[in-house]
């Protein structure tokens, strides 16, 4: 049973104490974009994909407990393009040929894309130096395609307690490092971890299983992202 | 009344868009009903003496020549098209990026494992097109209309792009016809 409501674009959603608005959201049908998040990990807060207006003020919906009476603003046209700036930026900022990448059609960053209609970033590309590591007998890390989630970092030290990835530097800087000289291949990782599955793009791969669902069968080629939680949303009178 | 023309170009890329276009199959007849094509490697046209509606471009710039054509079709096309993740972001040849053209050159002409180049020579004849420091996306030269991405983009997009256009309607894509791969 729901403790009390909110509204998300004038529409009233029943929330739990303790719930954040973007779980709240989920439940009532109501898909709000996101990266780095994910389902049975901490809220990071990192990406700002999920970004909404709470009373009026800029809040990512991961993080943000649902509150009584909340107004949260969140299909807007000013929203949705912050959200499609952010995911244009994560493009340009890394190196992302979907064109050979195995992660491409079940790619969250690409499906927002998709979802978004970006067809090009607006920014100029950065074209950055970035390595891959090849050193785990079973998985690899191609950190071109890092878009410093951090789902990895959470999902070791949360879910697995390994602590095999870690952020290192600041700001623009950042980025996800091994946490052991000589990389993966001298990490306790194992490719059955949950560091090594929650990668929402094609950065932490496992190794030998790539392009084994053949193109019209990946998990977004015939639906956008999020349409699996827009189909709990009971139809609404404004028709979508 | 005259067909409106359109126009096409390969640069930095492998003509698998130019396939693509003729992968709308047996609509290619109703598209040669509907328009002209000008300047294209389909029918040979090097240069432009008329101007063009569409202008359809697929590979990056990686060269001057590149650019050229590029600033040759700006100047011809009322609406200019980048076809194609090369056109979009680089693509495969925007690989080189990562590592500075000397050394590309060296890897290609002097060190490669099956480079036989007694000379030891790097080509630089002033005909051979000059490299850019890098490969760029064609927004990043010149001005473009419209992107459709894709490896290659698919017939089908490529066809409701061409007859929105030519029809004055919005373009608006279905799901699974926006991809980059």
């Amino acid at each position: 049973m729901s403790d009390f409501t909110f509204t998300i674009d004038g529409v009233e959603v029943p929330a739990k104490r303790g719930q954040t608005i973007l779980e709240a959201a989920d439940a009532a049908g109501i898909y709000i974009p996101r990266l780095c998040w994910a389902k049975d990990l901490a809220p990071g807060g990192h990406c700002r994909v999920c970004t909404v207006l709470v009373n009026g003020r800029p809040q990512s919906a991961c993080t943000h407990p649902a509150g009584p009476g909340m107004v949260v603003d969140h299909d807007t046209a000013e929203l949705r393009a912050w959200r499609k700036n952010i995911v244009e930026m994560l493009f340009v900022e890394g190196n992302h040929y979907c064109m050979f990448c195995e992660k491409s059609g079940n790619c969250e960053l690409q499906a927002l894309g998709y979802r978004m209609g970006m067809t090009t970033p607006k920014y100029p590309y950065m074209f950055p130096q970035r390595t891959v590591d090849a050193t785990h007998p079973d998985v690899m890390v191609d950190h071109n395609r890092c878009i410093a989630c951090g789902r990895c970092v959470r999902a070791s030290r949360d879910l697995d307690g390994k602590n095999v990835f870690q952020f290192v530097q600041r700001g623009h800087h950042v980025r996800v490092a091994v946490n052991a000289d000589g990389g993966l291949g001298r990490t306790n990782l194992s490719a059955a971890d949950q560091a090594a599955q929650l990668c929402p793009v094609g950065a932490i791969l496992i190794k030998r299983v790539g392009y084994a669902v053949p193109v019209g069968r990946r998990l977004y080629d015939v639906k956008p992202i999020g349409s699996e939680i827009e189909a709990k949303r009971a139809p609404a009178p404004s028709g979508k | 009344m005259a067909k409106p023309k359109v126009a096409t170009a390969s640069l930095a890329g492998c003509f698998g868009c130019h396939m693509s276009i003729l992968d709308i199959d047996e609509r290619i007849l109703k598209l040669a009903e509907l328009v002209e094509f000008h300047k294209s490697p389909i029918n040979d046209i090097k240069k432009f003496s008329e101007r063009c509606l569409v202008g359809l471009i697929e590979g990056g710039c990686a060269n001057d020549e590149n650019v050229h054509v590029l600033q040759d079709f700006r100047k011809n096309c009322d609406v200019l098209i980048s076809l194609g993740d090369c056109a979009t972001m680089g693509g495969l040849p925007a690989m080189r990026n990562h590592v500075p053209l000397e050394e590309c050159l060296a890897e290609a002409y002097l060190n490669g494992p099956t480079v036989h180049n007694p000379t030891k020579q790097i080509p630089n004849d002033p005909e051979i097109p000059l490299l850019l420091n890098k490969v760029y996306p064609l927004h990043e030269v010149v001005k473009i209309d419209l992107h459709l991405p894709g490896c290659p983009p698919p017939a089908d997009a490529i066809w409701e792009v061409l007859v929105a256009l030519l029809n004055n309607k919005p373009i608006d894509l279905k799901y699974g016809l926006l991809r980059y791969d």
